[in-house]
């Protein structure tokens, strides 16, 4: 999976309450309203600027906080082909990839707001076009490739009719 | 090979010789969603076409969150588990009830089960020797549906605790101390095994506070020994008979062991804007705050207002600090009333809301106003956490929230005990 698209950058420690406020609570059974918000309270004007295939790039542990799988829902929802962090919080980062949303760990201190990157899914290789620049990400799991090729987590079990993860 | 507590239970629950970093497939003895998350499984279910529940009398669907509903949006997505209820069996815990994670150790958890949790904090239930670890809405909704979810084995921080609590000194005091310590991303992955002599001694609602906030170190879970004073928890509650002991064995592999002594810990406060952002109360003194909240699943039993009460007796608020009390459950909440701890938290000036989450997700109850200061007894301070990314929330433990509402800056509860 190849994805082309602008870096979006933010800091350390961006939690879901920044992602999917509680404020916006009521707006969880209507994601595409609240996908008019995702990010909103780390840059209000995210939403609007985000094109399809755009990243998110952040720092140290990524989407802390809630187990709200709105989260990276609404971030898929808005269009962004990827994000990529140095680290992830646990729940946030299982529930991306049960959505279908790739996440990858990487040096991002190589890469800086409005860099053009193409990212190679699979390969978990970064190409900075901006800087001309390749960073290798860590290689996902071998079970969460598995739920990520069948689109996620709802898509694995109806393939497979439970869990198939070879364990 | 010697065994951590997860491997123990993981091994148990999927038939497999576990062992950190193995994947597996383990069988679950509850699951529950709140009403944030629970409609969002309910629908997923919906889309597979298996809206069911394999073990409906321990499928738990809270409204606590947003409990009673504030808004019509609210309103229909509780609606959404009670149809789900009423179509599987699962049982529905209702506005007057509480919050969840309260809620599943009272009446729920034994030790050596399993829980899976639509929130994070499920890892509350580790206290009584269990496995429970929060995920997304759509891990449960699989979970609820088929009675299993896949896991990897987590390896095991050893937190090692000695020495004697000095008067004014909680178990939240400790568990925001090391989470200042090891960072909040400094358990991601790993669970974390509780253990020495102060943990021997501490009371059960101590450990529920440290495993509740095992999520806030990053953590997949926070576990105790089963031990007598598990056994007599379960036994009050009618349920002696699910007690089981249960320990790591000795020779157990950990990630790391941290020990600390809390001898000379002093009340700890994490500042603004996260729970790693930790300072010794001597730092935070004086600071000026609009709201404080005692309550929630970290802070909320009555444990908790039995302190409170005792600051708080015979005296009044600051005028210029709003006070808000919150029971856990309908269980504390009627214990207070009976031990007349409500009556003297209400006459000192507090506002007593429902049994539930209250102001601590953001959504009702005590939203902050911009610029506004709030010192909670909860267990997270994100930005925008309590409705207003403009407000700062300052944690604590339940003594210097009363000493703070009788100031109306931050207090130093010890004067007052």
């Amino acid at each position: 999976m190849h994805i082309k698209g602008k870096a979006f950058k933010f800091g350390d420690s961006i939690s879901t309450d920044h992602i999917a406020p509680g404020r916006l609570f009521h707006l969880r059974t209507n994601l595409p309203e609240l996908a008019k918000h995702v990010l909103e309270d780390a840059d209000p004007e995210f939403a609007q600027k985000v094109k399809p295939g755009d990243f998110v790039v952040a720092g140290k542990n990524f989407g802390l906080g809630s187990s709200r799988e709105h989260a990276p829902t609404i971030i898929k929802m808005a269009g962004v082909g990827a994000v990529l962090a140095q680290s992830f919080a646990r729940i946030f980062y299982r529930n991306a990839i049960n959505v279908g949303l790739p996440v990858l760990i990487c040096d991002t201190t190589q890469i800086d707001q409005d860099d053009e990157l193409e990212i190679d899914v699979s390969k978990g290789e970064i190409r900075n076009l901006t800087k001309g620049v390749t960073i290798e990400a860590k290689p996902l799991p071998d079970v969460m490739i598995k739920i990520l090729n069948d689109g996620g987590l709802l898509e694995h079990f109806r393939k497979h009719g439970g869990f198939a993860l070879d364990t | 090979m010697s065994k951590t507590i997860v491997e123990k239970i993981l091994s148990e629950h999927s038939g497999l010789d576990a062992h950190a970093g193995d994947i597996v497939v383990a069988d679950i003895d509850a699951a529950l969603v709140q009403d944030g998350t629970g409609p969002l499984a309910v629908q997923q279910l919906q889309k597979l076409g298996m809206e069911k529940a394999a073990n409906p009398e321990r499928t738990v669907l809270f409204i606590d969150h947003a409990a009673p509903s504030p808004r019509k949006e609210l309103s229909n997505a509780h609606k959404i588990l009670r149809d789900f209820a009423a179509k599987t069996g699962a049982i529905l815990s209702e506005v007057d009830e509480g919050v969840c994670h309260q809620r599943m150790v009272e009446d729920f958890m034994n030790p050596g089960e399993v829980l899976i949790g639509a929130d994070s904090h499920t890892c509350t239930a580790g206290a009584l020797g269990a496995f429970a670890t929060g995920m997304g809405s759509t891990d449960v909704a699989i979970g609820i549906a088929s009675g299993k979810t896949w896991l990897r084995v987590p390896e095991t921080i050893k937190v090692y605790v000695t020495g004697e609590f000095k008067n004014g000194v909680y178990p939240k005091d400790l568990m925001l101390h090391f989470i200042g310590m090891i960072g909040a991303d400094g358990a991601t992955y790993q669970a974390l095994e509780f253990c020495g002599p102060t943990i021997d001694a501490m009371d059960i609602s101590g450990r529920f506070t440290l495993a509740n906030m095992a999520v806030e170190a990053g953590a997949k879970a926070g576990l105790f020994d089963s031990d007598e004073t598990t056994r007599t928890y379960l036994e009050e509650r009618g349920r002696g008979d699910k007690w089981r002991p249960i320990s790591a064995d000795p020779g157990a592999t950990y990630e790391r062991v941290v020990e600390i002594d809390v001898s000379d810990l002093e009340p700890t406060i994490s500042c603004p804007h996260t729970v790693d952002n930790t300072r010794e109360i001597a730092e935070v003194v004086g600071t000026k705050v609009d709201q404080v909240f005692i309550g929630t699943c970290t802070n909320g039993r009555i444990e908790d207002l039995r302190i409170a009460a005792k600051i708080l007796a015979g005296k009044s608020r600051n005028p210029n600090t709003r006070l808000l009390v919150c029971p856990a459950s309908k269980q504390v909440y009627l214990q207070a009333i009976e031990e007349g701890i409500l009556a003297k938290l209400a006459a000192a000036g507090a506002a007593i809301v429902n049994p539930g989450c209250g102001a601590c997700v953001g959504v009702h109850a005590g939203i902050l106003g911009d610029g506004e200061v709030c010192l909670a007894t909860q267990n997270r301070n994100f930005q925008g956490r309590m409705g207003n990314p403009e407000a700062f929330i300052y944690l604590s433990s339940p003594a210097v929230a009363a000493a703070t509402a009788l100031e109306g800056v931050v207090a130093d509860p010890r004067k007052y005990l």
